[in-house]
């Protein structure tokens, strides 16, 4: 049984601000459902860009729940531009402690934040942690935010990683890489590695480049679980997949697996191309 | 606040009988059962006893027994002396739903000693394939090792069939009882079963104490080396107390075998029946048609098992889940996904397992509290509330 202080009990069990503000000034969505835990989170903004209402909905265990009620605590009465100073820590703060295996629970958090206030300013409604190359293929989290956890919160073990952000906590094939990443933050010398990608190609060269990618990138992590993905045709730079096995029957694919693919194709073979699940 | 428990996969309650018959050897019988003394002599009957009441239950003879510390050790026994026993058999067999116990005994011998190891998958409900079972089992198989019901799921394995199929090739046959011992009728003396497990927490007596059986014939070196004591295979001297207290929950066992499977099941079917028609998108894990009478693993759809668990504790209701977030890990459980569980259905996993001390008051009192906890969670959660994806599965 987990340690849970009493304010994160009393968040999960009388969770404030739950529910969706009904035409928003700004939207958050992160997580999944195959991740195990999702929040979005809505915010109305009176004057001077400061928070009047904030609400969530969360589907996750007891801490990201707590997690997610503190957060809407924290920035309701913030100006937009305090809450984006607001860290994983401060949510972690104000519930007094979360366990250490949690603490990528108060990380959604801020990333729910982070999405929102984006949303609010670009009108984007991408997943946060879809920016740059995906390392982690089993959750589905890139680079940046792993370098980013390694840097707000001073890791420097693999399994804090995990612990902050789920990476490597799958199959584990990322944790040498993740590793990497950690000595690179923490001032070690590494070049960041790119991806090889050739200039110019044909058709058949690209075709060739997915199917590759498919098979080394995504492929793996999808057939732990029991599932698989074909590919189907390529049409310039639509790409056509259609999900095999448990991934044709997750209520989540819609949401994670053509992320997953759709940004590894962008890494290693082109930035243009576009992912479509087809029903085979 | 009255607990309701019905985590009886993962342990039981000490029987207050069980308790009785130990606690004598703990302080006036405290004599060593090698010992020449009548006072030792007197300790060593008791053994013996317990012996008996133990092959009671299964049906075999009692020098077929052997104590050891827990159902672990008998797992981690059985394989380790029959890959010592048959050196020149590379291959080992099990499934990918196995305990801990087990896969990762097995997973050792493949890493770090070369072992050939083929766990066989299981479908959506849990079912192995005897078809695959007789294609991969080879004249290089020295154990194959398969459950007889799964503790998450309750799904029963035919072992019957397993064991003949097994046999045909001449390796070993173990299979980790622990969770059917007590609850479903075995009967050794009509299965081909070589080896094995019984643990005594899961069947009313206390932690610390199982059981490996080992057929007469079959080839098993001794497993720790020291003195004479359990035919010189499990050296020490013996966990008396323990010992005495499995003897009797076995025969408790025996007693309740019926009771098992009638009162109880039926209340796990009450339960089933109760949740399924007021809880919002539930699913049975498992296959109905084999599954052990105590035991009802099932999905709620958008929500996360720890959070149910924890609703459900503050009604006092003690149950599991295969959900990622309960035991620290970041995936859910290996059983559920090995059968193909979608991960939103597998997040969402509660298993309740009753006992012969479950009433019918308990189990309508969670039929009641159940459902408002997976509505109050449904009405949270980003996903629940869209109706197009409850009816899409
Ligand atoms: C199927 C199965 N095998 C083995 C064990 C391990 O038994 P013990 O706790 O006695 O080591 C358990 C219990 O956790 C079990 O359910």
């Amino acid at each position: 049984m987990w340690d849970y202080t009493d304010t994160v009990k009393d968040h999960f069990r009388n969770p404030r601000n739950v529910g969706e503000i009904e035409n928003p000034d700004c939207v958050g969505e992160v997580g999944s459902l195959a991740c195990g835990d999702a929040l979005k989170l809505t915010i109305r903004l009176g004057e001077g860009e400061r928070i009047a209402d904030a609400k969530f909905l969360t589907f996750g265990c007891a801490s990201a729940i707590a997690s997610s009620s503190a957060l809407t605590e924290i920035v309701k009465g913030m100006t937009l531009a305090e809450a984006e100073k607001v860290t994983n820590q401060d949510i972690a703060d104000y519930l007094g402690e979360l366990p250490e295996q949690k603490m990528h629970c108060s990380v959604m958090g801020r990333e729910a934040l982070e999405a929102a206030i984006r949303n609010y300013r670009t009108g984007s409604t991408e997943k946060v942690g879809l920016e740059g190359r995906v390392v982690c293929t089993c959750f589905g989290v890139t680079e940046t935010e792993i370098e980013r956890v390694v840097r707000e919160n001073d890791l420097s073990e693999i399994e804090q990683v995990t612990n902050y952000c789920k990476a490597g906590g799958g199959c584990g094939a990322c944790r040498s890489e993740i590793q990497k990443i950690v000595d690179r933050v923490r001032g070690a010398s590494e070049q960041p590695r790119t991806a090889p990608r050739p200039a110019r190609m044909t058709n058949i060269q690209k075709i060739k480049l997915i199917e590759e990618t498919i098979d080394r990138e995504i492929r793996p992590s999808l057939v732990k679980d029991g599932g698989d993905i074909e590919l189907i045709d390529v049409e310039g730079d639509r790409v056509l997949v259609s999900p095999r096995g448990t991934c044709s029957t997750c209520p989540a694919s819609p949401i994670t697996l053509k992320d997953l693919v759709e940004a590894k194709l962008r890494e290693f073979v082109s930035e243009e191309l576009r992912v479509e699940e087809v029903k085979a | 606040m009255k607990t309701i428990y019905l985590d009886n996969n993962a342990t039981t309650r000490t029987d207050d009988e069980v308790l009785d018959a130990m606690r004598p050897y703990f302080s006036d019988l405290y004599g060593n059962p090698s010992s020449m003394h009548a006072f030792g002599g007197q300790v060593a009957h008791a053994v013996a006893r317990a012996r008996e009441q133990v092959a009671a239950l299964i049906h075999c003879s009692p020098s077929e027994i052997f104590f050891t510390s827990c159902g672990t050790e008998s797992d981690n026994t059985a394989i380790h002396s029959t890959l010592e026993a048959y050196p020149e058999r590379r291959h080992i067999v099990t499934t990918r739903v196995e305990h801990p116990a087990v896969r990762v005994t097995c997973r050792h011998f493949q890493s770090r000693h070369g072992y050939r190891l083929s766990e066989l998958p299981v479908d959506s409900q849990g079912r192995l394939s005897l078809d695959l079972l007789e294609q991969t089992v080879d004249d290089d198989t020295a154990i194959v090792s398969i459950m007889h019901a799964n503790n998450e799921t309750g799904v029963v394995f035919p072992i019957e069939r397993i064991a003949q199929i097994v046999k045909s090739h001449g390796g070993v046959f173990h299979t980790d009882a622990v969770q059917t011992a007590g609850k479903i009728p075995i009967d050794l003396r009509r299965t081909p079963i070589d080896l094995m497990s019984i643990s005594g927490h899961k069947i009313h007596a206390p932690k610390g104490i199982g059981v490996l059986y080992v057929r007469h014939g079959t080839h098993l070196p001794p497993f720790i080396m020291g003195g004479h004591q359990e035919q010189g295979k499990r050296a020490g001297t013996e966990n008396v107390p323990h010992i005495v207290g499995l003897g009797k929950a076995c025969e408790l066992a025996l007693r309740h075998l019926d009771e098992e499977n009638t009162r109880v099941r039926a209340l796990r079917d009450r339960l089933r029946e109760g949740l399924m028609a007021r809880c919002m998108d539930p699913y049975i894990n498992g296959d109905p048609d084999s599954c052990l009478p105590n035991t009802l693993n099932i999905s709620f759809e958008f929500v996360e098992g720890e959070a149910i668990l924890l609703h459900m504790d503050a009604f006092g209701i003690a149950a599991s889940s295969g959900s990622a977030c309960t035991s620290g890990a970041l995936e859910p459980s290996h059983v559920l996904r090995a059968m193909g569980v979608p991960f939103t259905r597998a997040h969402g996993s509660i298993r309740f397992s009753l006992s012969r001390y479950t009433t019918q008051d308990e189990i309508d009192y969670v039929i009641e509290k159940t459902p408002p906890i997976i509505e109050k969670l449904r009405r949270m959660s980003p996903f629940g509330r869209k109706p197009e994806m409850s009816t899409k599965t």
